[in-house]
């Protein structure tokens, strides 16, 4: 019997720890420093590429993706040579997708071109907000203006282009998220990630929250009608989500995410990447050391990876279940009950199918438009029992 | 032994924080009783509960040996006596063990109503009364004037009253001297047959049950065989001795003394306080006056959160009944909360007390309903029926009329706050029965149904008064009154946990208050959910709970899977602290939260 990650696909995620400035919302593992030796950094993501190829051998490779902290930030040289070293470890697939994330600064976008030729097929750019106010609001470095021309430079050098905004921001209306995603479907864009702001613990903006010092929040009521708008003006535009925070024109979805959202398995290298890996028909969790200092003295001495963790039968089922329902397609519940040991419970299913929150269809399971805005408290409910 | 002319028997009797054990422990150290190396704070506190909140529960002695200015050695027997309002019968039977008071006022803040309280056990009880003014290191003392405060409210002279500092030491040897020259030695025949008053008693896991005894006439010797006058029961008596604070053995225990006996008694049940021990052979066949047995005043329900916790919460509530005589429990069936007990207590306190004790000693998460008073329901067919439980409402047809418990409750508040207080009282359906003043303090003395006291009233007056009125309380007798039950309906279920006694007047009030606070109390659900109150089958309130409109998370990649997995699980567990009536998630909370009122 085939394990269960090929249902979902192999991927690789590098994590870059770096950014220029730390923005208020962000709980990302990201660090700015004043030097990034970059030679070293290297070194060491080569050194670890070849402690995870020998533990995956023979298997076809489908995606990588840069992520971080801000991996433009990679010399173009870096990235290639970790390019084709990945080539050179695993078979890959005829339509491997090699995403980087990028900020939308001009001097960003000066390097676009020479991460296409080191190998880059897709740019994923942290836009966040078309509008100088709330993007100084956001913490970011960069204005309207040179978002939208570091956009037309991705456009050109890149046949995929993703970008970011982050929507029920503070004092946002409703008719103002309209506007500015009007807008931005203007733009030749054929996916975007849309969330809505999240305060996290740990952040400026979670510190502020806690003091009652971050208002103009929008209250629940108002962050419904904002999604439904989102996905209604999407939907409208060739751009129905196909995730819960994803939106892209069809054969655009990011096949990295996707295999995420499928359970599939994916190492993880970097300072706290986290990875899933099948190894002798069990699947671990991994976890790679947070500070970037301790990150290079381990991969120095051998490996940067902490204790990998043994998934239960029920982690697998809660994680299959979480990732897999966030997609618009669904999941099978056959793979769900094989992961688990036992089905779905049928009383929670069926009062969620009566109160319009899934549809089921033999052994696909869906989640309804009206089941999406309360995603949570669905999870929450099959898994109650 | 020693003779009754060099014995001193005294209770200190004081309002909640004026120091009462602070003297306590001073008295103990001064007189080397107990080694400095050894003293801790309020010595005479033992349990975890009682250490923490301050209060005292089970009666405590301390003997102390004491060389007077004339010489002479005394015996002095401090007896601690619980000074909480729900333990009113185990004061007065203490203070009938002692034949004086020290009679302890903070001399920053005055005379308070549990002063009144316990020093009317002590008057009850022909104390002769050493007033001592504690705390008057503290430059807000103010001796004279709570002196003459003293004389106006309670009516004993105080114009020598001791001035004390317990903490600083002040005062204390005059204290001590004025225990010897002031109080009265107590008085008792050697030669009579045995006649002690068992004044409480207590559970060890190693001797089983404690017994404090005074002895009034006779002497108790070990190896005697001893009968228990209210059931006869015959006990052989394995050790005699006095504390000091601790445990301290010795050969017999005569006229006038304090001690302890045990006797290999399993159950703190078959040790009733009040009682009188006599010797089986060639006894007495007269009582002591005034014995009673405990009766529990206030009730509710206790379910374990888990229900698989019932058998470990049966286990737990039949542990503490062997060591507490007054509170009773039975089991009980809810529809809404499965298995659980319902209990009786003699007050909230005692009430909080034992559930602290379950859930911190025991580690169960129990759900405790609303409390509930006795009430008693006279049938048409003129029997009468004692409710304890609103759930048990018998058919309204069949029902002539019901009465509610009432007590007199005594305020003392600084007349500022008069007027709130007032207004409480009148809310509750109080009837003024007396205003007085004592300097710039007010004395209101209301007439207030039970029911509507046990549950926020103290928790409110502290509120209105911000913390400056003392309460205190007797029950006076039952009285009849236009009582309903009114249930709670939860997405058209009703929860019976949830069901209340109110005076019909009030329904509509109570029963908005309700809903509304249910409203806020219960998490939001995928589906809207109508909360309602009603009284038979008459909806007097209503909300409606509105669905929940968005709760997704906006990112969730390959490095968000473990913390996600992680949070489920943790609101799985979380979901342990609710119950669930039928698609509805209520919050353990809710059943007491539900029940509180702002106004």
């Amino acid at each position: 019997m085939p394990d269960d990650w090929q249902n979902g696909g192999f991927g690789l995620y590098i994590h870059w720890p770096f950014c220029a400035a730390k923005c208020p919302y962000c709980d990302f593992n990201s660090h700015v420093s004043a030097h990034i030796d970059q030679a070293a950094w290297k070194a060491a993501y080569l050194k670890e590429l070849a402690r995870v190829a020998a533990l995956t051998p023979g298997r076809v490779l489908g995606s990588v993706f840069f992520g971080g902290g801000t991996p433009s930030l990679m010399d173009p040289d870096t990235v290639a040579e970790i390019i084709h070293a990945v080539r050179g470890y695993w078979a890959t697939a005829n339509d491997l997708e090699i995403t980087l994330e990028a900020n939308p600064g001009s001097v960003e976008a000066g390097r676009f071109a020479a991460y296409r030729a080191g190998g880059v097929t897709r740019i994923s750019m942290g836009i966040q907000a078309l509008n100088d106010t709330d993007l100084r609001r956001l913490g970011r470095l960069h204005n309207t203006r040179e978002a939208l021309a570091a956009f037309e430079i991705a456009r050109k050098e890149f046949d995929r282009v993703s970008f970011d905004l982050i929507y029920a921001r503070q004092d946002q209306t409703l008719t103002a998220w309209r506007d500015e995603l009007t807008q931005a479907l203007s733009l030749a864009v054929d996916h975007l990630s849309l969330y809505q702001l999240t305060i996290e613990q740990g952040t400026a903006f979670g510190d502020r929250y806690s003091a009652g010092k971050l208002r103009g929040l929008p209250d629940e009521d108002l962050g419904a009608d904002m999604f439904a708008l989102t996905q209604d003006i999407c939907g409208a535009n060739g751009m129905p989500a196909y995730e819960v925070s994803n939106h892209a024109r069809d054969g655009a979805w990011s096949k990295h995410n996707v295999m995420y959202w499928r359970y599939g398995d994916y190492l993880g290298i970097g300072p706290g990447a986290h990875g899933r890996i099948t190894l002798n028909g069990r699947r671990f969790a991994t976890e790679c050391p947070r500070a970037p200092g301790q990150w290079l003295r381990m991969v120095d001495n051998g490996g940067a990876e902490l204790a990998p963790q043994a998934l239960s039968k029920s982690d697998q089922a809660s994680e299959f279940l979480l990732m897999g329902l966030r997609m618009r397609d669904g999941i099978d519940m056959t793979r769900y009950a094989a992961l688990s040991g036992k089905p779905l419970a049928q009383d929670a299913l069926q009062d969620l199918i009566g109160l319009g929150m899934l549809r089921q269809e033999k052994s696909h399971l869906v989640v309804t438009d009206q089941g999406f805005v309360v995603l949570n408290a669905v999870i929450a409910k099959l898994l109650e029992a | 032994m020693t003779p009754l002319s060099h014995i001193r028997n005294f209770s200190i009797v004081a309002h909640i924080d004026h120091g009462k054990s602070t003297l306590a422990d001073r008295l103990i150290q001064s007189t080397n009783t107990v080694a400095d190396r050894d003293m801790k704070e309020q010595m005479l506190d033992s349990m975890d509960i009682e250490r923490e909140r301050g209060i005292t529960i089970k009666a405590q002695t301390v003997r102390i040996n004491y060389v007077a200015k004339n010489g002479e050695e005394y015996v002095l027997n401090l007896i601690d006596t619980p000074g909480h309002v729900d333990f009113a019968y185990e004061v007065s039977r203490s203070m009938r063990a002692v034949e004086g008071s020290l009679l302890v006022v903070d001399s920053t803040q005055g005379v308070e109503a549990q002063t009144l309280a316990n020093v009317y056990h002590a008057i009850e009880a022909d104390h002769d009364i050493v007033p001592v003014l504690n705390k008057i290191d503290l430059p807000a003392a103010d001796c004279d004037r709570v002196a003459e405060q003293i004389e106006d409210v309670i009516g004993i002279d105080a114009s020598d009253a001791i001035r004390v500092s317990a903490k600083t030491g002040i005062g204390i040897a005059e204290t001590l001297e004025a225990i010897v020259q002031k109080l009265p030695a107590p008085k008792g025949e050697r030669d009579a047959p045995l006649k002690a008053m068992l004044v409480d008693s207590w559970y060890d896991s190693y001797l089983g049950v404690i017994v404090l005894v005074r002895i009034m006439d006779g002497v108790l010797k070990k190896g005697d065989r001893i009968r228990m006058l209210s059931n006869g029961t015959v006990h052989h008596v394995d050790r005699i001795g006095v504390f000091r604070p601790q445990m301290t053995v010795i050969d017999e225990l005569g006229p006038g003394e304090l001690g302890f006996l045990t006797a290999s008694i399993k159950q703190v049940r078959d040790t009733r306080v009040g009682d009188t021990i006599t010797h089986e052979k060639k006894g007495t066949d007269v009582a002591l006056p005034g014995f009673k047995p405990a009766q529990p005043v206030v009730f509710c329900g206790l379910f374990p959160v888990d229900s698989a916790e019932f058998e470990d919460l049966r286990d737990a509530i039949e542990k503490l009944a062997l060591n507490d005589a007054s509170f009773s429990f039975e089991m009980e069936t809810s529809a809404a909360l499965g298995f659980g007990f319902r209990c009786g207590f003699l007050g909230l306190l005692h009430l909080e007390v034992i559930r602290d004790r379950i859930e911190r000693e025991y580690d169960i998460d129990l759900i405790t309903t609303a409390p509930s008073v006795i009430y008693d329901i006279h049938m048409r067919d003129g029997s009468v029926m004692q409710l304890h439980n609103p759930a048990d409402m018998p058919d309204l047809t069949l029902v002539d009329h019901l009465e509610e418990p009432r007590i007199k409750a005594t305020i003392l508040v600084p007349d500022d706050f008069l007027g709130d207080v007032l207004k409480l009282c009148q809310d509750r359906r109080g009837i003024q029965q007396d205003l007085t003043y004592a300097g710039s303090r007010a004395m209101v003395v209301y007439d207030l149904p039970l029911n509507e006291v046990v549950f926020d009233f103290y928790d409110r007056l502290k509120s209105v008064t911000k913390g400056y009125a003392s309460f205190d309380y007797q029950m006076i007798g039952y009285r009849q009154d236009a009582l309903v039950k009114m249930s709670i309906l939860v997405n058209d279920e009703p929860v019976d946990a949830l069901s209340t006694m109110v005076h019909r007047d009030r329904a509509e009030t109570r029963g908005r208050a309700m809903v509304e606070k249910l409203k806020d109390l219960i998490p939001r659900h995928m589906f809207k959910i109508p909360i309602q109150a009603a009284i038979g089958g008459k909806v007097i309130a209503r909300e409606t709970l509105s669905a929940m409109r968005k709760d997704v998370t906006a990112k969730c990649y390959g490095g968000d899977a473990t913390r996600k997995r992680k949070l489920l699980d943790k609101q799985k567990a979380g979901k342990k602290k609710m119950r669930q009536f039928g698609k509805v998630d209520i919050p353990q909370e809710a059943f007491i939260s539900a029940l509180k009122m702002d106004g």
